[in-house]
């Protein structure tokens, strides 16, 4: 172990029992576990296996002072058994972790809030759980409540607060923790966009503090904004850990391997349904897409009925789900008047001006005003380098998604701003 | 630095004291919730705690004096009942809620590390307020009859000490049990009333067997020590005080032990 390690995990496991949350909490069902239990002593069976699964296994990992560690995976995959295990609120039933500081754990926002109480009285009692000192919740009051932006409903039982009021008073509480190691769970896929901006804002504010963080997140932008380090765990496993880039990469690339059940059958989807997307590709002129190219989005549909003002939207995304672009027939003013009942609706793009890489596309239809599909990450496409700028030159990789046509000249002043408004029609 | 050890334990456990001292803040915030929240929105508030037993004595003196000929020696029967019936409010709604406070509490459990045995100890705290009003009546009550306390109200900490902790140690057994088992929830207020018969709330209670019930002793201790008349013998006493300790280290070894699975099973 090194030095300055703060926590120091090693081959870290938790096993649970696959038993219905219903069956086995009534005596009759105790007393038919112990008589199970007796006989697996006596018979040495094996099958006793099949009963457990391991929803963490053989994790390790050592964190420093000051780093901020992100931990991604797949929903289910032992994330959240992690930090409740570092947290103290289960044990591992295998291996050992060492932490050294005093730690705050925030798995959810709000954990022991009650309905009737003032939302000062929720501070203090919420405070207290997490483990804050009176006095120091004292000193902080001011400061949560501005966070929170709740000063006037200070005084008012929550269960009056709209769900955003809560939620941001919830938060504001939290964001004010000060221990050395911090746990966090994915807290921050609550309340808006604007407040949730100020939530990673405070929690970039905290790691720069040089506290160390463990933050867990489907939120990748977000972990590989904050995240010096990260640790992608499948299935209990930790596969991949080290750089942050390179562990995302590595993630979103087996995401998108998942995704490949065909548009067709894909159920996560919203919508009546009236016409729906059943294949997508993207084709450049020679093929696959290249910079530069014109490239034609195909969206393969199915209708009910021969359909009548059908409007298409195709959302372009970057790999970490950010988005960058729309393309819709209402941008265009092109709604597609007679659609009949099965074909292709066709988005050409005279010039792609995509970096080279890999893109996800979430795509939209709604006839008559109404939303009949609407799928996310319906797939990916990777666009490939070519000569954009005539000249063999492409930007690095840092610098962006877009690859934008410019010129360069010398010659002239700078236009004084007045004048450059009135000439401007 | 402290240094924190997280890894398998098995066995029993003792409770880790100084860790409950650390945590002593959030003592203190849960039982102030438990009470806000038990009287808040009610017209009457505190006076709760003075109406149950109130009513209950009205309702034990019409049964019991009446019409079943109870005989409470010198003591005037609404005055006798009154002073069991202010304790057994306190005893019977801090077991209940002690006993549902780990399952009314689960988020406690899975979302945040804490002393889970300040979850039950809280919600037999948050009785306390409501015995000390009860008592105050009771003393008013009494007085109207003419009768005041004399010096063996000295003896009155150490009833109510030994209710207290009763309260305790059976909440911290039951809530432990009910969070693996919701029959603790079912059959609960049952056994409840059972126990009030089997203590010597409405009637004195001489039968020697049931002295094990340490509701005898401290009962009769308590109203011994507020309005006189006859000790407790030394074998109810001595059986209030073994049973009472015994009751209060198995169930907080037994809470300690299954505390470290709550989170999985809550």
């Amino acid at each position: 172990m090194s030095r300055d390690a703060v926590i120091t995990a090693e081959g870290l496991g938790k096993r649970y029992r696959f038993v219905s949350r219903t069956a086995g909490t009534t005596v009759s069902d105790a007393a038919r576990a112990a008589l199970a239990r007796v006989r697996e002593r006596y018979a040495r069976s094996d099958g006793k296996e099949r009963d457990w699964f391991w929803a963490l296994r053989d994790v390790s990992f050592e964190v420093s002072a000051g780093e901020v560690l992100g931990i991604v995976g797949p929903n289910g995959a032992g994330k959240s058994t992690l930090l409740k295990i570092l947290s103290r609120i289960t044990d591992p039933t295998e291996g050992r972790a060492e932490i050294r500081g005093r730690t705050g754990s925030l798995l959810e926002v709000g954990t022991g809030f009650h309905p009737e109480l003032t939302g000062r009285e929720n501070v203090f009692l919420n405070g207290a759980i997490l483990g804050m000192k009176r006095v120091e919740i004292e000193r902080k009051l001011d400061e949560i409540v501005e966070f929170a932006g709740i000063s006037r409903f200070l005084d008012m039982p929550v269960k009056r607060y709209s769900s955003g009021m809560y939620v941001r008073l919830a938060f504001a509480v939290a964001a004010h923790l000060e221990p050395e190691i911090l746990l966090v769970d994915e807290v921050l896929s609550v309340g808006d966009q604007e407040f949730q901006q100020r939530c990673l804002g405070r929690m970039d504010e905290v790691a720069h503090g040089g506290r160390t963080i463990l933050f867990v997140s489907h939120n990748l932008a977000a972990v590989s904004s904050l995240c010096t380090r990260a640790i992608l765990i499948q299935h209990g496993n930790a596969v991949e850990q080290g750089a942050v880039d390179r562990v995302l990469e590595r993630y979103v690339a087996s995401v998108r391997e998942d995704e490949r059940t065909s548009l067709r059958t894909r159920s996560d989807r919203l919508g009546g349904g009236s016409l729906r997307f059943t294949g997508l590709e993207v084709v450049g002129e020679s093929g696959s897409a290249r910079t530069g190219d014109e490239v034609e989005v195909r969206l393969e549909y199915e209708a009910e009925s021969e359909l009548r003002n059908v409007m298409v939207s195709i959302g372009v995304n970057g790999l970490l789900g950010e988005p960058l672009f729309l393309c819709s027939t209402q941008l265009t003013g092109e709604h597609l008047r007679a659609v009949p009942r099965t074909g292709t609706v066709v988005c050409a793009i005279p010039r792609l001006s995509l970096m080279p890489g890999r893109y996800s596309l979430n795509i939209y239809a709604e006839v008559n005003g109404v939303l009949a599909d609407w799928v996310r990450d319906a797939g990916t496409f990777d666009v490939v380098a070519s000569d954009f700028f005539g000249t063999g030159q492409l930007p690095p990789s840092t610098h962006g998604h877009f690859l934008v046509e410019h010129s360069w000249s010398l010659g002239g002043e700078l236009v004084a701003p007045e004048t450059r408004a009135a000439s401007s029609p | 630095m402290p240094v924190v050890v997280v890894e398998p334990r098995s066995g029993w456990a003792i409770p880790k004291f100084a860790e409950l001292w650390h945590y002593r803040e959030l003592l203190y915030f849960l039982t102030w919730r438990d009470i806000k929240v038990r009287y808040s929105q009610t017209l009457l508030g505190g006076a709760w705690a003075i109406f149950q037993p109130l009513i209950l004595m009205l309702v034990f003196t019409f049964a019991f004096q009446r019409l079943a000929k109870i005989e409470t020696g010198a003591l005037p029967y609404p005055v006798f009942a009154l002073a069991g019936l202010v304790f057994w409010t306190f005893f019977a709604k801090a077991v209940t809620q002690g006993a549902d406070s780990l399952v009314a509490n689960a988020q406690l459990l899975t979302k945040v590390y804490c002393p889970r045995l300040l979850i039950p100890a809280a919600a037999v705290f948050s009785g306390v307020i409501d015995i000390c009003l009860g008592l105050g009546f009771f003393l008013i009550f009494a007085a109207a009859y003419g009768i005041y306390p004399s010096w063996q109200i000295v003896f009155l900490p150490l009833a109510l000490l030994l209710g207290f902790l009763l309260a305790i140690g059976t909440s911290f057994l039951l809530s432990a049990i009910n969070i693996r088992y919701r029959d603790v929830r079912q059959a609960l207020p049952f056994l409840i009333s059972l126990l009030l018969f089997l203590s010597p709330i409405a009637y004195p209670i001489e039968t020697k067997l049931l002295a094990v019930n340490p509701l005898v002793g401290i009962v009769e201790l308590l109203r011994w020590s507020l309005v006189g008349g006859l000790p407790p013998g030394p074998l109810e006493l001595g059986l209030a005080v073994t049973v009472t300790s015994g009751l209060l280290i198995a169930g907080g070894a037994y809470f300690s032990r299954l505390e470290r699975v709550f989170a999985d099973v809550a």
